[in-house]
C-alpha cells in the first residue's frame, strides 16, 4: 500500500497519529460514565445541603463514597481534557501557541485530577 | 510571499460565520454544548477547592462554606448544576445521534427543544430539594 504522505510530513509527526478514533471513543465511554457518577455527586451534595463539616467529611470518608468519587475523578477530568484539546485545536491555529495550549491543558487536567485524588484519599483514611 | 500579497490586494471570500444566519435553537444548543463543556472545565478546580478544604480540615472547610453560602457563591453553584445538566443532556443528544438515528428535522427540532427546556427544570428541581434538605420549608 503506497504512503500518501510526504517523508517530511512523517518527518514532522503532525497530521493524522492515528489516535482520532480511539479519542472520540474515550470521549463517549467517559460520557457514559459521567452520567451516574455525577448524579451521585449531585445527589450526595443536594441531602447534605446544610451538612456541618464533621456529617460532610464522614460522608465523603466512606470508602464506598470513595471509590465513586475517585471514578468520578477520573473520568470527569479525563473527560474534560479531551474536550478542552478539540476546542483548542478548533480555535487556535498557531503552532506553538496550540503545542503550548494543548500542553496547558494536560498539566491543569493532571493538576486538578490529583488534587482532587490526594483529598479524597484523605478524608477516606482519615476515618 | 507573493501568495499573501495577492491576497491582500483581493481578499478571499470567506464563508458567511454566525451573524450572517438566522439564530435557530440547534445552533444556540450547540455553541451552548461547547460553552458549558469549558464552564465545567474550569468549575473542576472548585470541586478540588472543595475537596481539598474538606480533606484539609474545618477552618479551611468554613472559609470554602461562606463563599458558597454567600449570594455570589450559590449563584456560581446554580449555574454550575444548569451547566452539568446541559452539557449532560447534549451529550445525551449526541449519544442518540451516535446511533445513526435522529438526524431527521422533526427529530432534530424535538429534540433540541428537550434539551434546552429540560435542564433548567432539573435545574430548579435540585434546587428546591436542597433547600428543602437544608430546612428552609
Amino acid at each position: 500500500m503506497s504512503d500518501m504522505r510526504t517523508p517530511l510530513s512523517r518527518a514532522r509527526g503532525l497530521g493524522s497519529a492515528k489516535k482520532g478514533t480511539h479519542h472520540f471513543w474515550m470521549q463517549r465511554v467517559t460520557a457514559l460514565a459521567n452520567i451516574p457518577l455525577t448524579l451521585f455527586l449531585v445527589g450526595a451534595l443536594v441531602v447534605h445541603a446544610g451538612a456541618d463539616y464533621a456529617t460532610m467529611t464522614a460522608f465523603l470518608g466512606n470508602p464506598l463514597v470513595g471509590v465513586v468519587m475517585l471514578l468520578l475523578i477520573v473520568s470527569a477530568i479525563y473527560h474534560m481534557r479531551l474536550g478542552l484539546q478539540v476546542v483548542i485545536e478548533d480555535y487556535i491555529h498557531g503552532e506553538a501557541s496550540k503545542l503550548l495550549a494543548l500542553i496547558a491543558n494536560n498539566f491543569f487536567a493532571l493538576t486538578i485530577g490529583v488534587a482532587c485524588c490526594v483529598a479524597v484519599l484523605k478524608l477516606v483514611t482519615a476515618q | 510571499m507573493s501568495d499573501q500579497v495577492e491576497t491582500q490586494k483581493h481578499p478571499r471570500p470567506l464563508s458567511p460565520h454566525i451573524q450572517i444566519y438566522r439564530w435557530t435553537l440547534t445552533m444556540v444548543l450547540s455553541i451552548l454544548h461547547r460553552a458549558t463543556g469549558v464552564a465545567l472545565y474550569a468549575g473542576t478546580a472548585l470541586l478540588a477547592g472543595w475537596l481539598l478544604a474538606a480533606a484539609s480540615g474545618e477552618e479551611a472547610y468554613a472559609v470554602v462554606q461562606s463563599i458558597s453560602t454567600a449570594w455570589y457563591g450559590r449563584l456560581v453553584l446554580f449555574g454550575y448544576s444548569w451547566a452539568l445538566f446541559h452539557h449532560m443532556f447534549g451529550g445525551l443528544r449526541h449519544f442518540i445521534w451516535d446511533t445513526g438515528r435522529g438526524f431527521d428535522l422533526r427529530h432534530v427540532e424535538i429534540i433540541a427543544r428537550v434539551t434546552a427546556f429540560v435542564p433548567p427544570v432539573l435545574t430548579i428541581v435540585v434546587w428546591v430539594l436542597a433547600y428543602s434538605y437544608l430546612g428552609a420549608f
